[in-house]
């Protein structure tokens, strides 16, 4: 399966590396030199401000006269405490010391590349990357240190800021105000770089504070909200009753005009179509804006969509999963005809999820200003190079005149992959000539949402005569986020019937060895029609192994077979589940030695009390090229009166490979784990009329403090490539608690959220 | 002319009486540490103390506010305010961070009341405030930090 992943990597390593430094500071970036400009000019621009049209380097780290680091982060801080883990990494190989070490999140200018926080990559993508970088310049450091030192560079050591030698030492500042660091390294002198074994590693694995942690303590951390400009005015959105083909038909503000602060309401015409019947009221204040917002009368022609409700979704799933002629083939190993048609018997199990939200808690908003012939846009994003294009054609301006400056996210989940809520305050403020500032209300945000997909999974295994799975069809309708939003990252079926979504799909082509294994991959249109899919944190991978990993429970029964024996069986790592290096050395042995891992820890097999049991799932993370190999085992309890069920503890054993920061990995870890039982549990949509219905806390209820399990979660010691973290934990969750109930009751659910 | 105080200032706000004090606190005094999370009560980003007692201002009309004392995350200076803070940055506490000067208001109402809270009155003073990254397990952790007791 074609991934993300991948094609980002490609993307920067058909960059050239330049690793320089020059002037007051060590400067170490990665940039292009074009024609007509000399290595030396190059070096000369860099150290100036990192920009040029003809050298357009992107700064990775600088080291100043008085020895403080400066590590740029191009990637979103939405509570995975990115920029701290990245700069661990550049930091560790650097020799530097912490203390000194900083980081600034930079906006959107080209220089950055391709900009993207999301899937779970961004350790992934950089580790390498940021490790040979630092390498580099401690190699500056150390050379340059040495001969200040009248030592043999080789007899050098590097740590804490300080170049040692002979008894004695310079400190880092004292070197780049005294020493010759002018340096450059090729890409293929940078690709060379060897970076430190393990063993001699600081930083990457220890405990260490995030850096964003105060500011997040006190009140002080700033969100796209917190962000004002002189002059601005503010935009409430007036949303119409269908995402697709609404017209506004009349506007009557009469009754908003004695309302004070109320300016006027716009019409919005986006060429870009992402806004279709859209217009905001304008006003001096927020409150006056909500104020006006709910006088104002819009008459709208609904589009097409506008009686669609959830049961037509899920219905069109399952009309679509039951049609063999439907979807394209992501897997299609051996010959699941042959295996059905020798088989003693057939199992096939339908499964089904529902809409759900981000619920991001702060709200949509964006914030722009037109300056000096460019667009400034505030807000904080997952992806920047995404949504740029769009708001080039909806402002009929040039992208490289849109600035997107970043801030903290107040929750991202994927809702920020997709920067929409930029372009009504964009179209408003070119209108006007001032910056507009638009704030999302809950209930709006929720309308307005690139909610997770409903989807329908239909699964038919093939038994022999002795009981054993010979093969496995699986067929899965949702609605595609990759399809609407990023069409181009799609890859070709294995059929040649076309492309999928592999975000919608993920998951599907799990680490199990089948030797007849079929996956049809099928887009719900009707779901693509009446709203925008998005990526909601594990994106497919979280309904997709829900109905793989349930559904292997039941094979498990059906065969007699305990579930995690009968998992076992299957992770022989032969043939195409073998792994390969860097992302899946071990294959599926490392998935294996993970559930045994948990299966050791939770004490699987013991007697609980009546009512009560632990339930097995396994899952493989996001991607099958960034494979997080989890074990989940969760104890539920279940009240035979009320049905109510109460997940008493779940332990998890994760291998992520290595783990860079392992505070903000476990913060990461049981943040996902709870979105799992959230998922399972508490949090479902339901599409009504064309809209979600559940648009606040009174009606879309996520997991709070009093539902909160135990949890015992542990990283599997490793030094192998680092994989996705902040996504994969959620995964196994939701089937691990399915199987569970299922161990305490005998009842099968089939339906997320469980009902039962 | 609606008067208050505000982290030990006097402050005077013009809007309707109606306006809620969210938006008067964030864009009237430029303090933006409290957050509009749902504006119906139910998440506690906007939580505030409204003389002491831990109120959520989305919901809360200025013109209720005359003449009262308000505390926000940026003035909150209590010992157990201090001690929360401090515990917060302890046990790693924030993801994202939108919703914890709320959860830190609500924690200091608690502690000023109760200063060695079981786990449950913990849970019972904390499930209206909504982490969406749900930090639940530190947030719980914290607040028995900052109480001096260990976490059961």
């Amino acid at each position: 399966m074609a991934m993300r992943a991948k094609d980002l990597q490609g993307n920067i390593t058909r960059r050239s590396f330049l690793a320089t430094s020059a002037g007051a500071g060590l400067v170490m970036g990665l940039g292009v030199v074009l024609p007509g400009c000399s290595r030396e000019e190059a070096v000369e621009e860099m150290a100036i401000d990192g920009a040029s049209l003809s050298f357009s380097p992107s700064v990775w780290f600088e080291v100043d006269g008085n020895g403080k680091v400066l590590v740029n982060i191009a990637k979103a801080e939405m509570g995975q405490h990115v920029g701290t883990a990245l700069a661990r990494v550049v930091a560790d190989e650097l020799g530097a010391n912490w203390d000194d070490v900083s980081i600034d999140h930079v906006d959107s200018d080209p220089k950055w590349g391709y900009m993207v926080t999301g899937g779970s990559w961004s350790v992934f993508t950089t580790f390498t990357m940021l490790s040979q970088a630092g390498a580099a310049g401690r190699t500056i450091l150390r050379d340059a240190g040495a001969a200040l030192l009248g030592a043999n560079a080789e007899d050098a050591i590097v740590e804490n800021g300080m170049v040692s030698a002979g008894g004695e030492s310079v400190s880092f500042a004292d070197i780049v105000r005294k020493g010759d660091i002018s340096r450059t390294f090729t890409e293929e002198e940078l690709g060379a770089m060897p970076v430190k074994p393990a063993a001699e590693r600081t930083m990457i694995g220890k405990p260490a504070r995030a850096l964003d942690v105060e500011a997040k303590s006190g009140g002080g951390a700033v969100y796209g909200l917190d962000v004002e400009l002189d002059g601005m005015v503010f935009a409430h959105p007036l949303i119409p009753p269908t995402r697709y083909g609404s017209t506004i038909r009349s506007i009557d503000d009469t009754a908003a005009k004695d309302i004070r602060g109320y300016i006027q309401t716009l019409a919005l015409e986006d060429p870009s179509e992402v806004l279709q019947g859209w217009a905001v009221v304008i006003a001096e204040d927020y409150p006056a804006a909500m104020r006006a917002a709910a006088a104002v009368v819009v008459d709208w022609e609904a589009g097409p969509t506008a009686d669609v409700n959830e049961a037509d979704l899920i219905e069109e799933g399952n009309r679509l999963v039951s049609d063999k002629s439907s979807g394209v083939l992501a897997v299609d190993d051996g010959d699941v005809a042959a295996a059905r048609e020798s088989a003693a018997s057939m199992h096939s199990a339908t499964y089904t999820t529902s809409t759900a939200l981000h619920f991001t808690l702060e709200p949509a908003n964006a914030l722009v200003e037109f300056r000096d012939g460019k667009c400034h846009i505030h807000s904080g994003n997952q992806w920047q190079s995404l949504i740029l294009p769009t708001l080039a054609t909806a402002l009929q301006m040039e992208e490289t005149d849109i600035v997107i400056h970043q801030y903290y996210l107040g929750g991202g989940f994927g809702r920020r992959l997709w920067g929409d809520p930029m372009i009504p305050a964009a179209l408003a403020a070119k209108e006007l000539g001032k910056p507009v500032k638009i704030v999302f209300q809950r209930a709006d945000d929720s309308r307005f949402d690139c909610c997770r997909s409903a989807s329908v999974a239909q699964l038919d295994a093939s038994f022999d005569a002795d009981g054993n799975v010979t093969g496995i069809e699986h067929a899965m309708a949702a609605g595609w986020p990759t399809l609407a939003m990023a069409p181009g990252f799609m890859p070709d079926a294995v059929d040649g019937n076309g492309k999928y979504d592999p975000f919608a799909t993920s998951g599907s082509d799990h680490w199990y060895t089948l030797a007849n294994h079929r996956v049809r991959s099928i887009n719900n249109d009707l779901a693509q029609r009446t709203f925008l899919p998005g990526w909601l944190r594990a994106v497919g991978t979280g309904w997709i192994t829900w109905g793989v990993e349930s559904f292997m429970d039941e094979l498990a029964l059906i065969s007699g077979k305990d579930p995690i024996e009968f998992r076992l069986a299957m992770l022989d790592a032969s043939g195409k589940n073998a792994g390969s290096a860097p992302n899946s050395v071990g294959g599926a042995k490392r998935l294996a030695a993970a559930i045994e891992d948990v299966r050791d820890r939770s004490g699987w097999g013991r007697v609980l009390p009546e009512n009560e049991a632990l339930g097995f799932a396994a899952c493989c993370g996001q991607e099958r090229n960034m494979p997080t190999w989890i074990g989940c085992v969760a104890h539920v309890a279940v009240d035979p009166e009320t049905d109510k069920v109460t997940v008493k503890k779940i332990w998890q054993s994760i291998d992520c490979g290595t783990v860079v920061h392992p505070e903000g990995a476990m913060a990461q870890a049981e943040g996902a784990t709870l979105w799992g039982v959230s998922l399972a549990l508490h949090e479902g949509a339901n599409f009504a009329n064309g809209e979600v219905a559940e648009r606040n806390l009174d009606a879309y209820t996520p997991l709070r403090m009093a539902d909160v399990p135990e949890l015992d979660l542990k990283f599997m010691e490793s030094t192998e490539h680092p994989t996705g973290l902040g996504e994969p934990p959620l995964i196994a969750v939701q089937p691990a608690i399915g199987n569970a109930i299922f161990a305490a009751t005998g009842k099968r659910v089939r339906d997320l959220p469980i009902k039962l | 002319m609606i008067e208050f105080e505000v982290n030990g200032q006097a402050v005077t706000s013009e809007s309707e009486a109606d306006t809620p004090l969210l938006w008067v606190i964030r864009d009237e005094l430029k303090l933006k540490g409290t957050k509009f999370g749902c504006g119906i009560a139910m998440c506690g980003a906007c939580t505030v103390h409204i003389d002491g007692v831990a109120t959520r201002s989305c919901v809360t009309n200025v013109g209720t506010v005359a003449g009262k004392s308000i505390t926000t995350i940026e003035g909150l200076d209590s010992a157990e305010g201090n001690a929360l803070k401090q515990a917060w940055v302890a046990e790693q506490v924030p993801q994202c961070g939108y919703c914890q000067s709320g959860q830190i208001m609500q924690a200091a109402g608690l502690l000023a009341n109760t200063p060695s809270p079981t786990d449950q009155q913990i849970t019972d003073a904390m499930n209206g405030n909504l982490c969406r990254c749900m930090s639940y397990t530190r947030i719980h952790k914290a607040i028995k930090t900052a109480a001096g007791g260990e976490e059961a």
